[in-house]
């Protein structure tokens, strides 16, 4: 579907993945195994906060100098023959591929996993193409497409929705009549893969990092299935958004062992590789190549607070560690993006209108900002998001913000606090009932608690109940005035 | 030593013990300790979901307040409001509403003040044993803003560790957020009642009768949903524990006590 990946209102989105328990089991078990593997990867290296700190100033650099590093890739993948296309748009970037398709009279398409593609929504735009036919060769999409083109939910691990089962059931459709066990069933989907690849005349890759000094892309796989798509099709077609450059192989190094151990807490991936254009006297490789570099928006966080955001190498970690990610899954975001670098980023490329309310769906944990191997503050970028919906778009309307303003007038005059500290016990009374306390000491108020509040405290006792306030008389502030007259001291 | 108290807004609000407790403790280890009086909130309610306008009044009112008393420490009872108190310098360069920069000035004072209760009484005041005894099992909750942004991860580990007859269990996910998350629980209850439900779980497999930790908003958090689901569990903020049944004879300093273990998920 493009960057959106669902039409369901965000409330529906969360219920139903509140409701998928396959999905909610296999993302947790996700999860807990990629933190062992992920942090017992870093700590191997060693060093792990200075490898951020030196991910961050590369990728920093190169955002500030990013059209110096366009021009300089760009002029390098011509001089050895490749072509290069910038698209504004995402229309344009279909346009201009199938362009190339038709061009080269293109039958048999490979596709090895890349974000910006799906972005770009380029499988549907090749589906409706009579005579050309269109696979998904990275194990877990070809999963999804198998299962009718359902929607990723990962950057990294697109199928982590579905379990052994689901997979099982899936290809069954394609013939396979052997067990759940992941082995026989990847064995299976490897035939399946190899027979289309001898086939194939375009391959279409997505790109880890472009080499701006040599102008070849560097893929990390670990299916080795990109590397058929580049070297078995005479035409590749490579995808990258705008950001996606590295200054030369001495950086690339670095970033691949930071999105290695991030993303899928291996040293290197199975297969890292340069490539480009075929050069004379090679055996393999594209003999056209082109290389399709996408802005859809991404310019527009260049030079704003957001600019950060652009940093990002798409390694997933902040999705692995993400507690609200583990609760409502890719599906629950509704963007191609989810998790705290979706909540940051598809508000960007895709308007506040579309993704207003992912800078929402945050405690504002920081476990992202934590893991993030090039130091993005991720939760910071929220908070700036939900500024900008606020304070600058005023999109904020209705009760909920009449209610945000008087917490901010309450919060800032002593006047108005002392008044509600003497209050609130009374003031709340209407809503508080007796009810049998389970969860003591905090909550033993006379055994009255608050089941059904009102305005905002409401959406606090959907979920749980909240202890009727104490009496003005038990405040802290009374008993500290009166043990201060007493001596204020404490044997 | 003089010691203000920051009583965070939700403390002075609903959990009034927490306040007293701390404040037993802290005279019964040899700190003057005093209150000041206009204070109110940090400003994140607001400054979190996005009024970042309102919020400057709040931080204003909050740094004239807390530099009104003269002090040598700022102590709290909650990790999230002492992270948030240390940022205002970083939060404050975006401040129209201070062309002086007079609260910008105070605010780097202050951040350097100011430290959560568990981690003054053990790295500032150097007391690893404070006299306490718990006969229970319990567990701890460790917030994410007192990790993740204040960066303390030990010092309430190794307090509860000295407490007599306690014994601590570990608890699974514990680097994973309970979903209170300020406004974040009001406005995003469904998802915040989905990560609440998991923490309840955890906590339950435990098998611990008291749930610890240094943040009252995940513990109102937490004991809300444990009582909207009828399961027992008793609520504890560090503070109670570490006043309970005192013993002055048992009190230690950290150089009297073996080197504490290195706390879960470093």
């Amino acid at each position: 579907m493009g960057l959106k990946t669902s039409t369901l209102p965000f409330t529906e989105r969360i219920a139903d993945a509140a409701k998928d328990q396959f999905a909610h089991a296999s993302i947790a078990k996700a999860q807990d195994t990629q933190y062992t593997k992920r942090e017992n990867a870093r700590a191997e290296l060693g060093h792990w906060q200075d490898w951020r700190k030196l991910g961050q100033s590369i990728r920093q650099h190169v955002i500030q100098y990013l059209p110096d590093y366009l021009e300089e890739f760009s002029d390098n993948v011509e001089k050895r023959g490749g072509h290069v296309f910038f698209a504004q748009t995402t229309d344009e970037a279909n346009d201009f591929i199938l362009n190339v398709i038709k061009q080269q009279n293109g039958h048999h398409v490979v596709k090895s996993k890349s974000m910006v593609t799906a972005e770009l929504d380029i499988d549907k735009k090749l589906q409706a193409l009579p005579d050309v036919s269109i696979l998904e060769t990275d194990l877990a999409e070809f999963i999804l497409q198998e299962d009718d083109w359902d929607e990723p939910s990962h950057i990294v691990f697109p199928a982590i929705h579905k379990n052994r089962d689901q997979v099982q059931t899936i290809f069954k459709k394609l013939g396979y009549d052997g067990d759940n066990d992941p082995e026989h069933m990847a064995r299976f989907a490897r035939k399946y893969l190899r027979q289309r690849f001898l086939e194939a005349d375009i391959g279409i890759t997505g790109c880890n990092f472009a080499i701006a000094d040599s102008g070849l892309i560097n893929l990390d796989t670990n299916e080795g299935n990109a590397d058929l798509a580049d070297s078995i099709p005479k035409t590749q077609i490579v995808v990258m958004g705008m950001e996606r450059l590295v200054p030369s192989m001495k950086e690339a190094e670095i970033m691949d062992n930071l999105l290695a151990r991030s993303a899928v807490g291996q040293k290197l991936t199975t297969y890292v590789t340069f490539e480009g254009q075929q050069s004379a006297g090679e055996s393999d490789g594209p003999e056209d190549f082109y290389v399709v570099i996408l802005d859809n928006n991404r310019s527009k966080a260049l030079g704003t607070e957001f600019q950060e955001i652009l940093q990002c190498i798409r390694c997933g970690a902040c999705l692995n560690v993400c507690p609200v990610y583990r609760q409502i899954g890719g599906h629950g975001y509704g963007s191609l993006y989810p998790g705290p670098v979706g909540a940051v980023l598809s508000p960007i490329l895709g308007g506040y209108e579309q993704f207003g309310e992912l800078p929402f769906a945050s405690s504002l944990c920081a476990a992202c900002t934590e893991t993030c191997p090039v130091l993005i503050p991720l939760h910071n970028l929220l908070i700036k998001h939900r500024e900008v919906e606020t304070d600058r778009l005023k999109m904020m309307h209705g009760f909920t913000d009449f209610q945000m303003r008087v917490v901010g007038k309450g919060t800032s005059s002593p006047f108005m606090f002392k008044m509600a500290l003497r209050f609130k016990h009374f003031g709340l009374s209407p809503w508080t009932h007796q009810r049998p306390v389970t969860a003591t000491n905090f909550f033993e108020y006379n055994g009255a608690m608050i089941t059904n509040g009102p305005g905002m405290v409401g959406g606090w006792t959907d979920v749980r109940d909240l202890p009727s306030p104490p009496k003005h008389r038990d405040d802290f502030r009374v008993w500290f005035k009166h043990h201060k007259q007493q001596g204020g001291e404490t044997k | 030593m003089k010691v203000s108290i920051y009583t965070t807004c939700m403390m002075d609000l609903m959990f009034p013990q927490v306040g007293k407790d701390m404040v037993e403790v802290l005279e019964r280890l040899g700190c003057t300790v005093d209150v000041p009086e206009n204070q109110i909130c940090c400003g994140q309610p607001t400054f979190n979901s996005g009024y970042v306008e309102a919020s400057w009044p709040v931080m204003h009112n909050q740094i004239d307040a807390l530099s009104s008393i003269d002090c040598d420490y700022i102590v709290c009872p909650a990790g999230s409001c002492t992270a948030i108190l240390k940022e205002y310098p970083d939060l404050l360069v975006d401040d129209p509403t201070d062309p002086t920069g007079q609260y910008m000035a105070q605010a780097k004072i202050l951040s350097a003040k100011v430290y959560e209760f568990s981690q003054f009484i053990w790295r500032v005041l150097g007391i690893a044993d404070c006299g306490a005894e718990l006969n229970t099992i319990a567990t701890y909750h460790r917030s994410c803003h007192m990790t993740r942004l204040l960066g303390e991860r030990e010092t309430p580990f190794w307090l509860l560790e000295n407490v007599k007859n306690l014994e601590v269990r570990q608890l699974e996910g514990i680097q994973y957020c309970c979903g209170f998350g300020g406004t974040f629980s009001v406005k995003e209850h469904e998802i915040s009642e989905l990560m609440v439900t998991s923490k309840v779980e955890n906590i339950e497999a435990t098998g611990a009768e008291v749930l610890v930790s240094c943040d009252p908003g995940c513990l109102m958090n937490i004991g809300g949903r444990f009582n909207r689901l009828g399961k027992p569990i008793k609520i504890m903020h560090i503070a109670e524990v570490l006043n309970h049944n005192v013993d002055e004879s048992r009190i230690r300093k950290v150089s009297e006590v073996p080197a504490p273990a290195a706390a879960p998920f470093p």
